[in-house]
């Protein structure tokens, strides 16, 4: 008996190793016209890999307080070999990561994913895609430079318009009534140690949950395949998917590895608290529309703050957005008409603000 | 021999002692774990000593028609020199989403680029989002030096 299948006979006695094999063996997709869609939540983990990976190297030079964010920075960016790949493949594949994670929350929204059983699948696909905002957040000030600083003072105080705990929330974030080497800090502490524990917990769920339902098909691709069933096809997850994911995931690395060589992520100038806020000052573009709708906003409607208003209708909408599925319980399972028009609208006002943001100066 | 009914009863009420006792044993040790960290998480408050007067700049220093930031504090605030000559010290902190204003020259307003809000240079909200004036404190020129001391009721 050779090395290899002794240490397979000790894994199988122990685990049941070939249980295992043969339920992997056994997973399958399905596919359809739709197929693509299905690459993007696994594009989205890789990702998630890239940034951990890199992240980790970061933290071998990054320095969190005032006095050293920018310098180490700095010093990673132009002295440390690689040191400018590495920290514009985490920049860029924040940014990626977070396109991919909304172009999946949008394909698993039109093409009906979230159906009776899925909703808590799509529920903690939510919760991620905050926390993946989150990230994004604090990440942004980590280098401490002028953007960072006023894109950091400008959202947190805006979390300050929430009712009863804006305040509390305020100085959580900050770590005080202001803006300082307390919030670096901090939000290096959420960065680094509270997100990444919360998420990978939340990726966990996610992947157990995809897994035990299997992947949606579709409600048009459902009808045909339950009127015709010899049209039903299916592809083994492994190895036939699983190769076809890796071609995306190296599409994706290739991406970044252009994206980083050819326009490496820009480092600013150092932040400083008694300087004025630059000119043409504005958030990432994943934050975009916000900051275009709060622009448009009057200072005041009626007694109350415009932005005050505002925040409230994005999180009122947030809040009914990640409910939906639970309103979307159409007895047919086609999913109903208006819940599809809900996602035109919000994916049309995404792309609508944030293109009139940066086209209209 | 026991009543049996008697036995019956006494044991559910003997259980339901026991739950209350472990759990408000438990919610009493979670209260016990949180309430520090919830303490912990804000971080005390900082009394500021001796920010109540600064030297924001010396006489000769600002050109006409400028501003220049300058600390006040823990905070900026901004001395503008209009070109009539007239000193005006405001806070430099957009009472909108508190971005660091700047002076205009050209317009002669004070100017914050993160919503486009301005302000005249007495610190009054003229347009854009800011719901409230800057906050203006009071200019001493002594012995070459320009004080800026924050007004009694500001």
């Amino acid at each position: 008996m050779s090395a290899l299948a002794n240490i397979r006979n000790w894994l199988d006695e122990r685990f049941g190793w070939d249980e295992l094999m043969a339920f992997v063996r056994h997973k399958t997709v399905p596919t359809h016209r739709f197929s693509y869609f299905y690459f993007l939540g696994g594009m989205t983990l890789f990702l998630f890999g890239t940034q951990v990976v890199t992240g980790i190297l970061l933290l071998l030079y990054y320095r969190p307080t005032p006095d050293g964010a920018f310098e180490s920075v700095q010093y990673i960016m132009t002295k440390v070999p690689f040191g400018w790949l590495i920290r514009s493949i985490h920049s860029w594949g924040a940014n990626v990561m977070i396109l991919t994670a909304i172009a999946h929350m949008f394909s698993v929204f039109f093409l009906k994913s979230y159906r009776k059983p899925r909703e808590l699948t799509w529920l903690s696909g939510m919760i991620l895609l905050f926390l993946v905002l989150g990230f994004g957040f604090s990440g942004y000030l980590l280098p401490w430079n002028m953007l960072s600083l006023f894109a950091t003072k400008v959202g947190t105080n805006m979390t300050a318009q929430a009712p009863f705990i804006g305040h509390w929330i305020l100085v959580f974030l900050r770590g005080g009534d202001d803006v300082t080497g307390a919030t670096l800090t901090r939000f290096f502490a959420i960065h680094v140690a509270i997100l990444p524990g919360l998420a990978t917990l939340l990726i966990g769920l996610h992947l157990l949950l995809v897994q035990r339902f299997g992947m949606s098909v579709p409600p048009s691709v459902e009808a045909d395949w339950k009127a015709h069933p010899e049209r039903a096809r299916e592809l083994r997850f492994f190895p036939n998917f699983f190769l076809r994911e890796l071609m995306a995931w190296y599409v994706v690395l290739a991406v970044l590895g252009c994206l980083s060589a050819f326009k490496p992520w820009e480092l600013g100038q150092k932040a400083d608290l008694f300087g004025s806020a630059p000119a043409g000052i504005r958030p990432e573009w994943y934050f975009m529309f916000m900051f275009q709708t709060l622009r448009f906003l009057p200072a005041k409607i009626g007694p109350l703050a415009g932005d005050l208003i505002g925040v409230l209708l994005f999180g009122a909408a947030a809040a009914v957005w990640t409910c939906l599925p639970f309103f979307d319980n159409d007895k047919r399972g086609r999913g109903k008409r208006w819940i599809t028009g809900v996602g035109v609208f919000a994916l049309a006002y995404f792309i609508g603000m944030t293109a009139y943001a940066y086209l209209a100066k | 021999m026991q009543n049996p009914s008697l036995q019956e009863n006494a044991k559910p009420e003997r259980r339901h002692f026991l739950e209350l006792f472990l759990g408000s044993g438990i919610f009493a040790s979670l209260v016990a774990f949180i309430y520090p960290v919830l303490r912990y998480i804000i971080p005390p408050q900082q009394t500021e000593l001796g920010s109540d007067l600064v030297v924001a700049a010396h006489v000769g220093d600002l050109k006409p028609n400028s501003g220049k930031i300058f600390p006040f504090g823990s905070r900026p605030a901004i001395l503008i020199l209009t070109s009539d000559g007239k000193y005006h010290a405001l806070s430099a902190v957009c009472t909108h989403l508190g971005c660091t204003v700047q002076y205009l020259p050209d317009v002669h307003e004070v100017w914050c680029p993160c919503h486009n809000g301005k302000y005249s240079v007495d610190g009054a909200n003229i347009s854009g989002p800011p719901p409230r004036p800057l906050d203006e404190f009071d200019v001493i020129l002594k012995d070459n030096n320009i004080y800026v001391q924050r007004t009694q009721n500001s």
